[in-house]
């Protein structure tokens, strides 16, 4: 016992706090930190580029306007890095537009869904009984029609009303995943002798779950969020293909692909531009998920990737 | 048992129906069905319009209109006592109707592309699960990462528009086409430095792999080019005697052990009566229907069951033997009716109406295009090959990281270690113990999976202009037709709640652990 009071001050381990090792854990992994850079960069790089909203970036070309052909079939040059598509449009403009969309309608699904999956899922778990069942019976409901049809209609209905809606109203109706991995991670926290304390001290429903449990369960929340983030970049691009989601005048790089279709055999860049700045991100976000998986779980005991598809 | 199935049968129903409500008036309030006619310039657009509402009844209010809708669905539940009608599409035609030839083209598509992503996905998963963190399992994790991200229609349209022109101006150029010297070593390479990683073992064993691949590739590959092999495939007695020894030494090595000398035997007489069946039914192949083909099937597949049977009466092993000779004679038929396909595809591919480009980028047959079974065979092939590569390769990557877990966790149970401590080899406690276990998990996954692959199926008719029911689903919202969309949703979410019920029954079935409540 002596001993160890003996030991030298370097010796001595430092307490770390849970969210710094995680921190830790996630930073140290290659693979997820240059994904992780990767994806915030392909964002900085296209707003420094054309800008963002009103304010106007360093590109001088416009993603609207048909510019006269600088090469044969309007292949890429040094004033049209991506080409330009069948009528003369800058296709470096397009994609970098069709970026920015692709991200905002991304993090607006990501938002939305995780917020109404957690809400659902925290309080069917918390309060179990009649209102668990009512909230599972209606996340069925939501289940039985598959994500690429809903969003189709979803994606008819707010297509001219913008961007914002279009993704708001989508993450409305892609929370179920979220929601049933909530619930049971909340079935078995609130059995624990920690909720118990709380309630006996006088804490409300409210606190604890948001409070007390919620915050042992943010790891789930978290890497299934990333998850619904890398299908949202897919089902965005894929509505716009099917002409449900982002209209013209607006980009996206589905549209630009259905858009183009005819003419890759000539002018292949007007695919795999938009193709590359598609698959690029969802890689991304699926290796940044994989790695805050690994980071809050690293013995993946309490919840996997496969658990996460299995219960979706 | 009988109490649960009722019960869930019950909250099955009433989820559709909470759902088709969710549906219906979703789409209804999407937008206005009437304005086609509205922006038209027609003399009786009035009476166009009225005739319109009256159709579909749109001067009621859409949740009014979905009871309506409903009470013509649930009279095609209750027999005898209401008509049962599913409504009419724009155009007046019923959607009970409609419905079920767009459902053969997509349910052949979807199941097609299920069973080859569960065979492929298993079968990949669990070799980079028995060489995990070797190379090659690292490779198929990024692979299936990559897949991950793809969306569908991206593969979509890269099979149609790079692919299938690709291979068509391949087949139509060169006389006869001709692999290039860069693809043969290529894909040569490739081939051998697959193959000595999946096999793996010590150096030597893996050179020994490297070579004999890499020569076994190059030969094929040499083969092709000097018989123009694209234009004129033939197996021909040789290399089906090959082909067929081959299925039924591999078929004997994965069912039961090449050193089960009575399983080996009972797959080398099925692989033999096969053989046979080749010369003797080229007569009776000429003149077959599909019915034929369907009769002959059977017959293979029974007919090496009692081969198998009548082995094993010599010794134990019965379901190994039995498995040896059944696989090996379904296996070994598939490549005598390959052979007959290969034969008919030379008169294929120079019909006019196909003129020497095989590889259709569009719809579900060639219009115009008549011929015997093997024909019209090809013709299916070649309409349907592309759509499903692109759905089967979504799921593959799902299932091969599905297989992959599961393999893991399961050879950490304690009954593989007690396996490992009989002192089992490592064959029978991968396939017999391990495998076994690793699929009851799986069935939870194709439920889910099947919903997914309906939805791209959606993407997947577009790109290739397939009359299914995705394009019925896609052409009624453009129009705001209501009818054929619900249609469409009923069958997809009847299919959707009916798969998970058989996961959860098969589930309970499969692991004697669950009981169902």
């Amino acid at each position: 016992m002596a001993e160890s009071t003996n030991l030298p001050v370097e010796e001595q381990v430092k307490s770390e706090n849970q969210w710094t090792l995680i921190l830790k854990r996630f930073v140290t992994n290659p693979l997820a930190m240059g994904s992780l850079v990767v994806f915030i960069g392909i964002w900085v790089f296209s707003v420094v580029m054309v800008g963002l909203g009103p304010i106007s970036g360093i590109w001088e070309l416009n993603h609207r306007t048909p510019y006269p052909q600088g090469a044969p079939n309007g292949a890429p040059t040094l004033e049209h890095p991506f080409g330009q598509d069948t009528i003369g449009q800058d296709y470096f403009a397009m994609t970098m537009r069709g970026i920015q969309n692709s991200y905002l309608v991304m993090l607006l699904i990501g938002g939305v869904g995780t917020v109404i999956g957690t809400v659902v899922g925290a309080v069917a778990g918390y309060f179990r009984g009649w209102i668990d069942a009512l909230l599972m019976r209606i996340t069925d409901v939501f289940i039985v029609i598959p994500a690429l049809v809903i969003g189709a209609v979803v994606g008819r209905i707010s297509g001219d009303m913008g961007i914002w809606i279009l993704g708001t109203l989508l993450g409305a109706f892609l929370w179920m995943s979220i929601a049933r991995l909530v619930r049971g991670e909340f079935l078995t926290l609130r059995e624990r002798e920690f909720v118990d304390a709380a309630r006996v001290a006088g804490a409300s429903d409210a606190r604890i779950i948001f409070k007390h449990i919620l915050p042992n369960a943010v790891g789930v929340v978290i890497v299934a969020s990333s998850l619904l983030m890398a299908a949202a970049i897919l089902t965005e691009t894929g509505l716009s293909y099917l002409g449900y989601g982002i209209r013209p005048p607006e980009v996206s790089l589905g549209r630009l692909i259905s858009d183009n279709q005819t003419a890759f055999a000539n002018r292949p860049w007007l695919y795999w531009w938009p193709a590359l700045f598609i698959v690029t991100p969802a890689l991304a976000v699926n290796f940044v998920g994989d790695g805050l998986r690994e980071a809050f779980d690293p013995r993946q005991k309490r919840f996997s990737r496969r658990r996460t598809r299995e219960q979706s | 048992m009988f109490a649960y199935i009722t019960r869930r049968i019950l909250v099955s129903i009433l989820t559709i129906v909470a759902a088709s409500f969710l549906m219906y008036t979703l789409t209804a309030v999407s937008g206005d069905p009437l304005e086609e006619l509205r922006a038209s310039n027609a003399i009786n657009k009035e009476e166009l319009i009225q005739r319109r509402i009256d159709l579909l009844n749109l001067d009621i209010p859409p949740v009014l209109r979905w009871f309506h809708w409903l009470g013509g669905v649930g009279g095609c539940l209750v027999p005898f006592a209401f008509e049962c009608t599913l409504g009419n599409s724009v155009e007046g035609f019923s959607v009970a109707q409609l419905l079920p030839p767009a459902m053969a083209s997509t349910v052949r598509l979807v199941t097609v592309a299920t069973v080859l992503a569960i065979i492929l996905g298993v079968a990949v998963g669990m070799i980079t699960a028995l060489r995990q963190n070797s190379a090659f399992d690292i490779s198929i994790t990024f692979l299936s990462f990559f897949l991950y991200s793809l969306p569908s229609f991206l593969i979509a349209v890269l099979l149609k528009e790079f692919g299938a022109i690709g291979f068509n101006n391949f087949i139509a150029r060169g006389d006869p086409p001709q692999i290039g010297l860069f693809w043969v070593i290529a894909i040569t390479l490739l081939s051998a430095i697959v193959w000595a990683m999946l096999l793996g073992g010590d150096a030597r064993k893996r050179i020994i792999t490297f070579v004999s691949a890499g020569v076994a590739t190059a030969g094929a590959l040499i083969y092709i080019n000097v018989t123009d092999f694209f234009r004129v495939p033939h197996l021909g007695p040789v290399l089906l005697f090959l082909l067929i020894g081959l299925t039924v030494v591999g078929m004997t090595a994965l069912t039961a052990n090449l050193k089960n000398r009575r399983a080996l035997l009972a797959a080398g007489i099925a692989g033999a009566v096969a053989y046979i069946c080749y010369f003797a039914l080229q007569g009776l192949f000429n003149v077959s229907s599909m019915w034929t083909l369907m009769i002959l099937a059977v017959g293979a597949i029974a007919g090496s069951m009692l081969i198998g049977w009548i082995v094993s009466l010599f010794g134990p092993d019965k379901g190994q033997v039995i498995r040896a000779a059944t696989f090996t004679g379904f296996f070994a038929s598939s490549f005598v009716v390959l052979d007959r396909f290969m034969q008919a595809w030379p008169a294929y591919i120079n019909h006019p109406r196909i003129n020497g480009r095989p590889m259709a980028t569009a719809q579900a047959s060639t219009t115009g295009y008549t011929a015997d079974i093997w024909g019209t065979g090809l013709d299916q092939l070649m309409h349907f090959l592309l759509p499903t590569i692109s759905l089967t390769l979504i799921s593959f990557a799902f299932y091969t990281r599905f297989a992959r877990a599961g393999l893991l966790e399961v050879f950490n149970q304690d009954y593989i270690r007690t396996a490992r401590a009989k002192g089992l080899s490592e064959h029978t406690i991968v396939m017999r113990h391990a495998f076994r276990n690793m699929l009851i998990p799986l069935t939870t996954i194709i439920a889910a999976d099947v919903g997914t692959l309906l939805g791209g199926a959606l993407i997947t008719e577009r790109v290739f202009a397939i009359a299914g029911m995705g394009r019925m689903f896609d052409v009624g919202l453009q129009k705001l037709d209501l009818n054929p969309i619900m249609g469409y949703f009923l069958v997809i979410a009847i299919l959707a709640i009916a798969f998970n019920f058989i996961a959860d029954l098969m589930y309970a079935v499969l692991d004697p652990r669950v009981r169902v409540k």
